[in-house]
């Protein structure tokens, strides 16, 4: 399948200062009352987007220039805490859709979520985040580039390294990061190692 | 050279490595609950796939469970629709399920361990993040988003990396008054909110021998606020005396094998650590956070940090949390204000959780402040009932706390339990973030049931100790 391939990403940038954001700040428990992800994107960032309004300020995610992004810039630890994978899903359905994140570390869970939904995410140094940022801010409308080839983020003139574990590179390359497929695959396998667990056949 | 529990589990659940270099790793045991589980069927069913295991399953509900009454259908018509979803995936898959009228049911990660699901050298994995809970058997236990929800139902495994071991040992005893939650609260201040990422924390040293498996599946809880996926204990005679009996551990018959197996992936005395931090147990106050991050904590004794208190990289999160919380650096935390009072969680809503605050305020004339509205809820129905039998509603009913059903309750914003407003909650639970308690302006303050009970009773934050006259 050539549409799953993820090989270069680009669209204009979302620059979201920040440490240690949250899932809960991604997208409230509140909306974690349903049965599907439809309709998660536009609460995105609800309460900090209200919060900030209420102070005559305005969130990334609100800002006209930004409307149109699909690269998003964040800080340190992003993603961290709950484990729902209502985030990622809502942050991919905000908007145009986010089809990349780049940032300085990400939560565990939050990055395995987001390899499964094909959505790369690139680590950067905190100083070419800031970069990064400060070039995406200075002109919204310059397209930010993510390249899993050469393993590189460039927006303009700038061009930083990022990493990212090479087995989740090759996966996002070949198109092949959808697990289910690749672990059915195992199945006799998966019968083997189960027979040889002493608990696993049944309880009691 | 010695292995730890975690590569041994690891290595016995190992179907084969993957071309992308992760290892397919086969899961013994997989909780689901209403919030994660319904997408993650659909997903199974666009595919056409049917359920590989469904007796490794096991299905319950808590987080949208209303705790004032859990009458069908509920007012929530949203939470009554993921309800019918969970039926009827369960039914159709045949997955065992612990409804609401069922003793059974109850948050997942008290559940589990409660009816002897969650065992030693298992692996076990739940769309829910504080599944580290369950490593307190010696278990690898992790949350997993729901697309690998899907996978598990499909295929029992998951793609997963190898994580690196830190062991993290507190020897010593605690002093009077400090508890297992503080425990978990210290190590976190210490080694940050993002110190656990690339690794599963095995916890041990003098402090974890002594601890009962509650007060093990509190700290092992707490693994994620750290940034740890996992973390746990190595099984040992406490783990076995207290699987013993339960309704889903290994029957008498099957119970030698089961702890020959049991003991067998204990870490190696010679088992090399990717990193070892140690402290002193004495070391350890009651805690209390004043931020916004669960590391964001202080001994209820000590001042809120000034900004140059916290390292460079640490301070503009720091502004936030003062800024969010309405705190000035350097000011006591002892004293601060609360409108809310929650004991519960999958953190501390346990037996011995509020047993340590009915035997401090049993008999004597404590009362709840009459501006704070303070709430106990059981983790589980079965629990509840073992308190109403011992009496313990009415002592906690007599003191002004309410009394309620099982659930996840204030710990997050998903049933009717929520703060107001910019209300301040002293919590038992383990999240602290912005707008967890269901108020986008809402205050939480992370600390022991002990500390919350005594914050109650006080109207405002205070040292447990002082207040009920426990020895320093
Ligand atoms: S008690 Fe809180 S942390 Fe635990 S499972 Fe429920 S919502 Fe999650």
């Amino acid at each position: 399948m050539n549409d799953s391939k993820r090989i270069e990403i680009t669209g204009r940038g979302i620059p979201l200062r920040g440490n240690d954001i949250d899932t809960d700040r991604i997208i409230p428990a509140r909306y974690l009352r349903t049965v599907t992800f439809d309709g998660l994107g536009e609460h995105a960032f609800e309460d900090d987007r209200k919060a900030l309004k209420a102070e005559g300020k305005v969130h990334v995610f609100d800002e006209p220039k930004y409307a149109a992004g699909e690269v998003l810039l964040v800080n340190k630890n992003f993603g961290c805490g709950s484990s729902r994978e209502h985030a990622p899903q809502a942050i991919v359905r905000f908007g145009k859709g986010i089809r990349a994140i780049v940032g300085e570390s990400f939560a565990e869970i939050f990055y395995g979520n987001c390899i499964m939904l094909g959505v790369p995410c690139a680590v950067v140094s905190a100083a070419h985040v800031n970069d990064l940022m400060a070039a995406v801010e200075a002109k919204p409308e310059q397209a930010v580039s993510v390249d899993l080839r050469t393993k590189t983020v460039s927006v303009g003139n700038l061009k930083v390294p990022f990493e990212m574990p090479e087995g989740a590179r090759q996966q996002f390359l070949e198109g092949n990061w959808d697990t289910t497929g690749e672990l059915l695959a195992g199945k006799e396998e998966i019968q083997k190692t189960a027979q040889k667990l002493p608990y696993f056949a049944d309880f009691r | 050279m010695g292995k730890t529990l975690y590569e041994k589990v690891f290595d016995a659940h190992t179907v084969r490595k993957l071309p992308s270099g992760q290892y397919q790793l086969l899961m013994g045991l997989h909780l689901i609950h209403e919030v994660t589980s319904p997408q993650a069927f659909s997903m199974l069913e666009e595919r056409w796939l049917s359920v590989l295991y469904p007796n490794r399953t096991f299905a319950t509900v808590d987080h949208i469970v209303p705790t004032a009454s859990q009458l069908r259908p509920f007012k929530d018509d949203l939470a009554e629709g993921m309800m019918v979803a969970l039926e009827r995936n369960v039914a159709k898959h045949k997955i065992r399920y612990f409804s609401l009228d069922r003793d059974e049911q109850g948050i997942v990660h008290v559940i589990g361990p409660e009816n002897g699901l969650t065992q030693p050298g298992m692996t076990i994995c739940c769309g829910d993040s504080h599944t580290s809970t369950h490593g307190a058997f010696g278990a690898i236990a992790f949350g997993i988003g729901t697309s690998q929800v899907r996978d598990v139902l499909a295929t029992q495994t998951l793609s997963m990396a190898k994580l690196k071991v830190r062991r993290i040992e507190v020897n010593g005893k605690l002093s009077p008054g400090v508890f297992a939650k503080d425990v978990a609260l210290y190590i976190i201040n210490k080694l940050g909110v993002n110190g656990g990422v690339g690794y599963a924390y095995e916890f041990a040293g003098e402090v974890f021998d002594n601890f009962s498996m509650e007060e093990r599946m509190t700290v092992c809880n707490m693994s994620i606020e750290g940034g740890a996926r996992c973390g746990y204990v190595n099984p040992d005679q406490t783990t076995y005396a207290y699987l013993k009996g339960r309704t889903y551990a290994p029957s008498a018959e099957n119970w030698e094998k089961a702890v020959k197996y049991w003991e067998s992936i204990r870490s190696d005395a010679d088992a090399t650590f990717d990193d070892v931090v140690r402290y002193q147990g004495s070391e350890i106050e009651p805690m209390v956070t004043w931020g916004i991050t669960p590391g964001q904590s202080t001994p209820v004794l000590g001042k809120i940090p000034s900004e140059g208190d916290v390292e460079a990289s640490e301070r503009e999160s720091a502004r936030e949390a003062y800024a969010y919380m309405s705190f000035e650096p350097g000011q006591p935390v002892s004293g601060t204000k609360i409108n809310v009072a929650f004991i519960g969680s999958c953190t501390n809503g346990r037996m011995s959780d509020f047993e340590a605050v009915i035997d401090l305020i049993r008999g004597k004339n404590f009362k709840v402040a009459p501006h704070v509205k303070a709430l106990v809820v059981p983790g589980s129905q079965k629990l509840r009932k073992e308190m109403l039998a011992l009496g313990y509603d009415k002592i906690f009913t007599d003191a002004g706390f309410e009394f309620r059903e099982a659930g996840c309750s204030m710990c997050l914003a998903m049933n009717p339990d929520k703060l107001q407003g910019r209300e301040v909650c002293a919590s038992s639970s383990n999240r602290n973030f912005k707008g967890r308690q269901g108020s986008p302006a809402g205050r939480t303050l992370l600390m022991s049931p002990v500390m919350v009970a005594a914050a109650a009773i006080a109207g405002h934050v205070t040292d447990a100790r002082q207040l009920f006259g426990l020895a320093n």
